[in-house]
């Protein structure tokens, strides 16, 4: 497996540059992420959806449907987007080192 | 030059009449193509292990997009480093698939230049299906194709690309222009398509008449199927030149000599019984006919749907994962039309909004009305059940009432019944 490092750490990454622990999270992995998925600075916004994403996959093991994360956090899913380009799954699920989205993708 | 792999078992099927997809990769690994010659390699590969050697999954796309691309990565790149990435990219075809040489040129421009030069024509759903690229060239081709005019189609929990039968382009069976109604539901909802926002996949096909050329009733969660409410037109001439011999049936389909027999294989085959031949002139009693398309397949020249045009609108197909296989449902019977679609736009709008609120995480909208029953989603719509909405009536006796269809409501007093039941 791939592995990245940033600021003096070592993360274990798959190609798609998914989290192999999600227990090896830290914020600092976020700040890695969003070079490559089109964000400038991480925001409030950004932070209030990865929060989410992680609260919500503790405590149900799967992450949530866009649905439910877009009623949630009050964002609608063009915000999403706006704050995570290339959207929910690549984008925010990544950051906040969540597993990799599967099935018919 | 690509590294060559001996490939004993793919080059059997360069033998025999019919067109060999190994003859046609191999034409292009030899013109330089690694991943080309890397993928017949690991193919080869896998006719031996009889097992497939791609990794799982891969979730890889372009920014703004939440699907599109379909990731994939070989489990074995040290063997066939040009195929460690073969992402396929999926571009919105045209509505029934006309091209202009030059639009193709276009595409093979960029994707010989950018990816594997390996294509699908069509997925399934019709996109066109570009086979292999690596990561980073994912955004460059996308830029490329839309500096052209090109735009990816749909995957993922979304609306999926779109597809018609070639409808009033080149059939005289086309109830509604099938291209129209494509091209206008993909502009339309192209949020819905590039951002997945739904709990799974959801597939609009249209077809212009029963025949179903899309196979839209199998395919699709919205099937369109056109159709017609007046009567069959009858070229009585024509009628008896098919009976004659003069013009062969089935546009020449059985065969360029057969006479057709109007009594047996028309009148006989009807599955309602609702015609009659008599005295060299057909009748039909349109009251009864289900617009099958029989009659009208059989003897084109003689037989034409009517002019009351419109389309008939069925929910719910899906392949069998995860509660069995389903063909659409009639949920409209009958709706005209025509351009901007507005009627069946709201029906849209209600459905998804139905589906989306109440569907379970990767539940098809034939599952959700399975589960939550026909009446749940009629409700929602704002639609009266109709007996064209079922082949038979249920023949189990468990019917759900509502509280206020039923006199005293369901709030009882076991007391009262006591005064004169006694324990």
């Amino acid at each position: 497996m791939p592995t990245v490092t940033f600021k003096g750490k070592t993360y274990e990454v798959d190609e798609d540059g998914f989290l192999q622990d999600p227990e090896s999270w830290d914020e600092d992995f976020a700040y890695y992420v969003k070079e490559e998925e089109g964000i400038s600075e991480l925001t409030d916004e950004h932070w209030k959806v990865i929060r989410y994403l992680q609260e919500y996959y503790k405590k149900n093991g799967i992450a949530p449907m866009v649905r439910i994360m877009t009623k949630v956090t009050g964002y609608k899913l063009k915000q999403i987007y706006e704050l995570f380009p290339s959207g929910p799954g690549k984008g925010a699920c990544k950051m906040a080192g969540l597993a990799k989205p599967t099935g018919c993708v | 030059m690509a590294i060559k792999h001996p490939t004993p078992m793919l080059d059997e099927l360069e033998k025999g009449p019919w067109p060999s997809f190994v003859t046609d990769i191999k034409r292009a690994a030899e013109a330089g193509k690694e991943a080309c010659a890397d993928l017949l390699g690991q193919l080869e590969l896998s006719y031996n292990d009889k097992e497939g050697h791609w990794k799982h999954g891969g979730i890889v796309g372009v920014l703004g997009y939440g699907g599109g691309v379909i990731g994939r990565y070989s489990d074995v790149p040290n063997l066939f480093p040009g195929v460690e990435h073969f992402h396929t990219v999926r571009v919105n075809q045209p509505a029934s698939k006309f091209y202009k040489t030059e639009r193709l040129r276009e595409i093979m421009d960029i994707w010989n230049r950018r990816g594997s030069s390996m294509l699908n024509m069509h997925g399934s759903t019709g996109d066109i299906i570009l086979l292999g690229a690596f990561t980073e060239q994912l955004e460059p081709i996308f830029a490329e194709l839309t500096q052209k005019g090109w735009d990816l189609g749909g995957s993922g929990s979304a609306l999926r690309t779109p597809e018609c039968c070639l409808g009033k382009a080149r059939c005289e069976w086309a109830c509604i222009d099938t291209q129209d109604i494509c091209y206008n539901l993909t502009q339309e909802y192209q949020d819905e398509m590039h951002r997945p926002a739904w709990p799974y996949k959801f597939k609009f096909k249209i077809s212009g008449c029963p025949n179903d050329c899309v196979a839209s009733i199998a395919r699709s969660d919205c099937s369109i199927i056109g159709t017609w409410r007046d009567d069959i037109r009858i070229d009585q001439a024509a009628v008896a030149a098919y009976a004659g011999g003069e013009i062969p049936a089935r546009g020449g389909a059985m065969g360029q000599g057969v006479k057709l027999d109007v009594q047996k294989d028309v009148v006989e085959l009807c599955p309602t019984g609702c015609m009659s031949y008599e005295g060299g002139k057909l009748a039909i009693n349109n009251r009864e006919c289900t617009r099958c398309m029989h009659c009208i397949n059989l003897m084109p020249k003689a037989l034409r749907p009517g002019t009351d045009t419109g389309a008939t609108i069925l929910v719910g197909a899906k392949a069998p994962i995860l509660e069995g296989a389903q063909l659409s449902s009639v949920i409209i019977p009958f709706i005209k039309m025509e351009e901007p679609y507005d009627e069946f736009k709201e029906f849209v709008a209600n459905t998804w909004d139905w589906w989306d609120e109440n569907g379970k995480n990767r539940e098809r909208i034939g599952e959700t009305i399975q589960r939550l029953g026909l009446q749940s989603y009629l409700d929602a719509l704002g639609f009266d059940p109709v007996p064209q909405m079922v082949k038979e009536p249920r023949s189990n006796p468990y019917f759900f009432y509502t509280e206020d269809e039923v006199p005293g409501g369901f709030d009882r007093d076991i007391e009262v019944f006591r005064k004169k039941h006694a324990r």
